[in-house]
């Protein structure tokens, strides 16, 4: 890929993204929110790409950050009380980045233990600091503890959406392919020869932590803002999994087929449900034939998986080993 | 002090199940070196396998008895141990060779597999578990409140603790199982079928899963699909507390967070107990990685 043309193509994917959210202003489809899933599930994808398919560690406590993220912009938008709607979008851009560095924060006390552990050992321990960030907000009673919180604006619409995951993948892709970006893919590719061309393997994996957690923690400020309630279940160790999942069928640091599983995995589970209210198929006399796709999808979601790693362990749409590094 | 005593026998009771399935996390991850994500999920099908053999049980033997238990208790420790055996053959043995990432997100789906079929086939609510064993309160001593369930999960953990010991330390299968651990390149030279004793340590690891599965049924009646997630993260925060790879500092670790979680439980800060086995995980991987029993392991360049 040419990183020439990037910013105009920043600029364009800004702009479009600008006139379809004008376009699409008094929409209340049941897609376009989806689609708002869409966005939000690529900058989480994305920016755990950086962590784990670039950086080469394994964190499963994205959902963690994206915690913190969508707490803090909640707590302070629920603070704005106005009715102007350019006053909004400022408080709501200033919450989303003070959420993504509170998570950025919560980033770096994660990236700390990395220092010392690697592999099943770096899984499980980011794993943990994700339970433990979901049991810290079940006992803050005043943003609601385990009853959840609401989040009085729905500010987040496509613009916000698609406009960030833009900026996500233009930033995490600008910062692998920089010079200072290399260090990642080599602390990936040797640790320890890294480290002996004088790249800091730790100042690496602390940044690409870091990094990925202020990405994660704005995609929580707009998951918040666009589900108008959240909930500590919500952040579970179950939703880290699932953003795992697109990086890995997506192919671990390859950014455009991560980005392809991010939309093919939340369009398949609300396609599946779909296929499920099909009241009727030609030539079938059974009412709603395909019911039972509903509650299998789940079971045919994890075998999917298995069946993935048996035999694609590269990922769906890895057709070469990486690209361009 | 009563308050005390009270709080330690049912931390002991707890522990001694969190040991049990730390007992498999630890059997697999010094064979195979990875983490059997899917453990805690086998230790959900021991109690739902229970709940299944019970009524069936029930018709050649008194069900409240302590030999239905144990039938059914054998029974649940051997669909286990086989389906342990099935995880292992058809998901992790194609992949040995493989990147450990890719054990590990198989794994992942497994543990996925389980919870969601679980919750296709035995439905998503919690099921109430029957009256396995006979069970009385014994308050007499001091204003100690003893369930004989506790005391017969503490005795079935111990007893399965010893058979672990003599299969591991005086059977030739457990001494080829030790000398995998140990090195499984030289272990394979000196001819031993490397396999059969994978198979065998899943099967093991899997039937004490189940084991657990059944004993915790017992002391908190209730089981459903996602019953596994919790304790099996504990468990593996014991094996590594105990030090990953050692029989005896799984069992102590999976006392010692038992205990800590039911003191934490019972006091005023009840609402973080799910968060200690995990402080505890962090904690003991930052200052002695290798647990409290475990040897240090040097990265060779």
């Amino acid at each position: 890929m040419k990183f020439n043309h990037a910013r105009t193509y920043l600029l364009a994917a800004l702009a479009f993204c600008f006139v379809v959210s004008l376009l699409l202003k008094n929409n209340q489809s049941y897609w376009l929110y989806v689609s708002y899933d869409i966005g939000i599930n690529i900058i989480l994808a994305v920016s755990l790409n950086l962590i784990n398919g670039y950086t080469g560690q394994f964190s499963l406590g994205h959902a963690g950050f994206m915690a913190v993220g969508a707490y803090t912009a909640a707590v302070i938008t629920n603070q704005f009380t106005g009715s102007s709607d350019a006053l909004g979008n400022a408080v709501f851009l200033g919450a989303l980045v003070a959420g993504g560095l509170l998570a950025a924060v919560a980033g770096l006390l994660v990236g700390i233990p990395t220092l010392r552990l690697r592999g099943d050992y770096l899984a499980i321990v980011t794993l943990g600091f994700g339970e433990i960030i979901r049991v810290i907000i079940q006992n803050m009673d005043s943003i609601g503890g385990p009853r959840g919180y609401s989040v009085m604006h729905a500010w987040t619409n496509f613009f916000w959406a698609f406009g960030t995951a833009a900026v996500t993948i233009y930033v995490i892709v600008a910062l692998v392919h920089s010079t200072y970006g290399r260090g990642f893919i080599a602390v990936q590719d040797d640790e320890i020869a890294a480290a002996a061309v004088g790249i800091n393997p730790t100042k690496y994996k602390v940044t690409a932590f870091v990094v990925g957690a202020f990405f994660a923690g704005i995609a929580g400020g707009l998951y918040a803002h666009a589900k108008e309630f959240i909930s500590p279940d919500g952040f579970g160790f179950m939703k880290s999994i699932e953003i795992v999942v697109m990086v890995i069928l997506g192919g671990m640091g390859n950014t455009p087929g991560v980005v392809l599983a991010a939309i093919l995995l939340t369009l398949l589970p609300e396609g599946l449900r779909n296929l499920g209210d099909v009241a009727h198929l030609p030539g079938i006399s059974a009412d709603h034939p395909l019911s039972w796709v509903k509650d299998t999808r789940m079971v045919i979601y994890s075998l999917l998986l298995v069946v993935l790693m048996l035999t694609r362990p590269q990922g769906l749409f890895a057709f070469k080993k990486r690209i361009n590094a | 002090m009563t308050e005390f005593l009270q709080q330690l026998i049912n931390g002991l009771a707890f522990g001694s199940i969190l040991a049990l399935i730390a007992l498999g996390y630890t059997m697999v991850y010094g064979i195979l070196r990875f983490i059997n994500f899917a453990h805690g999920d086998v230790f959900m099908i021991g109690a739902f396998a229970g709940l299944y053999l019970t009524p069936k049980v029930a018709t050649f033997l008194p069900t409240p008895s302590i030999w239905a238990g144990l039938v059914v208790m054998a029974g649940a420790m051997a669909i286990c141990a086989v389906l342990g055996i099935l995880i292992e053959r058809f998901a992790y043995r194609p992949l040995r060779r493989s990147p450990k990432l890719a054990v590990l997100i198989t794994a992942i789906g497994i543990s996925l597999f389980l919870e969601y079929a679980g919750q296709k086939f035995f439905g998503a609510a919690p099921r109430a578990f029957p009256k396995l064993i006979p069970s009385a309160h014994i308050t007499q001593i001091s204003g100690l409140s003893i369930d004989s369930n506790q005391i017969v999960v503490l005795a079935v953990t111990i007893l399965l603790l010893i058979v672990l010991r003599f299969i591991v330390l005086k059977t030739k299968i457990g001494m080829a199982m030790r000398a995998l651990s140990f090195n499984p390149e030289a272990a394979a030279l000196m001819g031993v079928n490397t396999d059969v004793v994978i198979s065998f340590t899943f099967g093991l690891g899997s039937a004490l899963a189940a084991g657990g599965g059944i004993l915790f049924a017992v002391l908190y009646p209730a089981v459903d699909p996602l019953m596994g997630v919790l304790p099996g993260l504990k468990a593996f925060c014991a094996a590594v507390l105990g030090g990953i790879g050692n029989l005896p500092g799984a069992a102590l670790g999976g006392l010692i967070i038992g205990i800590v979680e039911t003191f934490v439980a019972g006091s005023k800060y009840s609402t973080w107990r799910d968060a200690i086995a995990f402080a505890i995980l962090i904690l003991i991987l930052l200052v002695k990685p290798s647990g409290l029993l475990g040897k240090k392991e040097i990265e060779k360049v």
